[in-house]
């Protein structure tokens, strides 16, 4: 148990990035709030509110299994199944690990992020997340099937099946490219 | 099933808790200690994020996406789907309740697929709440490139497939 304390990055609660959401929202609700009145301002706002009251709880568990999986996932393993040289394996196993994983993006950014710290390949951890985002059953399950029904999201699901790897592939090619490193300095 | 999603995680939470308490303790304290505060400090992401999203979504022209991304509409329709999935707030539901509103509304079910997969691959908001906050700038960057081909590659496949 003697490896070195991981590097996580520091993380501000406010960036550029968010500035831009803030103004962008700020510009809409004041827009809804003219164009359509206090009525419908407040309702978005109630359902809104609701939404975030409901997603806090599963916020704060991603943030601790992403904290714990940082120090408990022997990095041997990680570097082994996912590291830069797992190849086309890491790339299989990380679409199979996006799958499963539940939640949002709330949980999988974090563990993401936690994996990239512990020593996994670019192309791995992209096609993790790119596996999460088109094939992950929690979304699928309770937002796509009630709006499109079974038969697309089957067949949808089947189309999108190899694209993470193909995401994967191509990460690793364009990051061999443009040298970019998982540590990735900003 | 949101109580079934809620309650797999702190499952996965609790355990892993208790595996990091028997290494030791004051492995799950500092562990414990950081991923709350990893969670405070992206309360006001989130906040804005989720908040916001109902009102982005309330100014968008449902009707009009649903014109734009006809089933003849082509490598064009594609274009702008892929587009339009890139400026669709990232909640958990506008993207799918738009893509159903414009396959009702006469869009093909290949720009649909090519409409939400670009959602949920790179949605703006998602991309700069989320994602962002949390990994590294360049790398999110290069995920985004290498994700362009794919709700081009997947609406292909539909079309290919004939299906759904």
């Amino acid at each position: 148990m003697s490896e070195p304390p991981l590097q996580r990055r520091p993380r501000r609660s406010l960036d550029w990035s968010t500035a831009f959401i803030a103004v962008t929202v700020i510009g809409a609700a004041i827009a809804v709030y003219v164009r359509d009145g206090q009525t419908r301002f407040l309702e978005i706002l109630v359902s809104d509110v609701a939404l975030f009251l409901d997603i806090l709880p599963k916020v704060l568990a991603a943030c601790l299994i992403a904290s714990f999986v940082a120090v408990l996932m022997p990095r041997e393993t990680v570097l082994r199944w996912v590291g830069a040289e797992s190849g086309f394996m890491g790339l299989i196993i990380a679409t199979m690990a996006g799958i499963i994983v539940p939640g949002g993006p709330i949980t999988v950014f974090p563990i993401a992020a936690a994996f990239l710290a512990i020593g996994a390949g670019i192309g791995p951890t992209i096609a993790f997340v790119t596996s999460w985002t088109l094939l992950g059953y929690g979304r699928a399950l309770i937002w796509e099937l009630p709006f499109f029904g079974p038969e697309f999201v089957v067949w949808r699901s089947l189309i999108a099946l190899p694209l993470p790897i193909v995401a994967g592939l191509l990460a690793r090619s364009l990051a061999g490219l443009f040298g970019v490193r998982p540590g990735g300095g900003t | 099933m949101n109580l079934f999603v809620d309650l797999l995680l702190w499952a996965i939470a609790i355990v892993l808790a208790v595996i990091a308490g028997r290494r030791s303790h004051t492995l799950l304290r500092t562990s414990t200690r950081e991923g709350v505060m990893d969670c405070v400090r992206l309360i006001p992401r989130i906040m804005l994020g989720v908040i916001g999203a109902g009102y982005i979504a309330a100014l968008l022209p449902q009707e009009t996406v649903g014109r734009w991304l006809g089933a003849d509409s082509g490598f064009a329709g594609l274009a702008i789907a892929t587009l339009g999935g890139f400026v669709t707030p990232g909640g958990p539901v506008i993207g799918f309740s738009i893509g159903v509103a414009a396959l009702k509304g006469g869009a093909g079910a290949p720009q649909v697929i090519a409409y939400t997969t670009a959602w949920a691959l790179f949605a703006f908001q998602r991309l700069f709440i989320w994602e962002l906050g949390v990994m590294p700038p360049r790398l999110v960057w290069l995920r985004v490139a290498a994700s362009l081909p794919i709700p081009f590659l997947a609406a292909l496949g539909a079309m290919l497939i004939g299906r759904p």
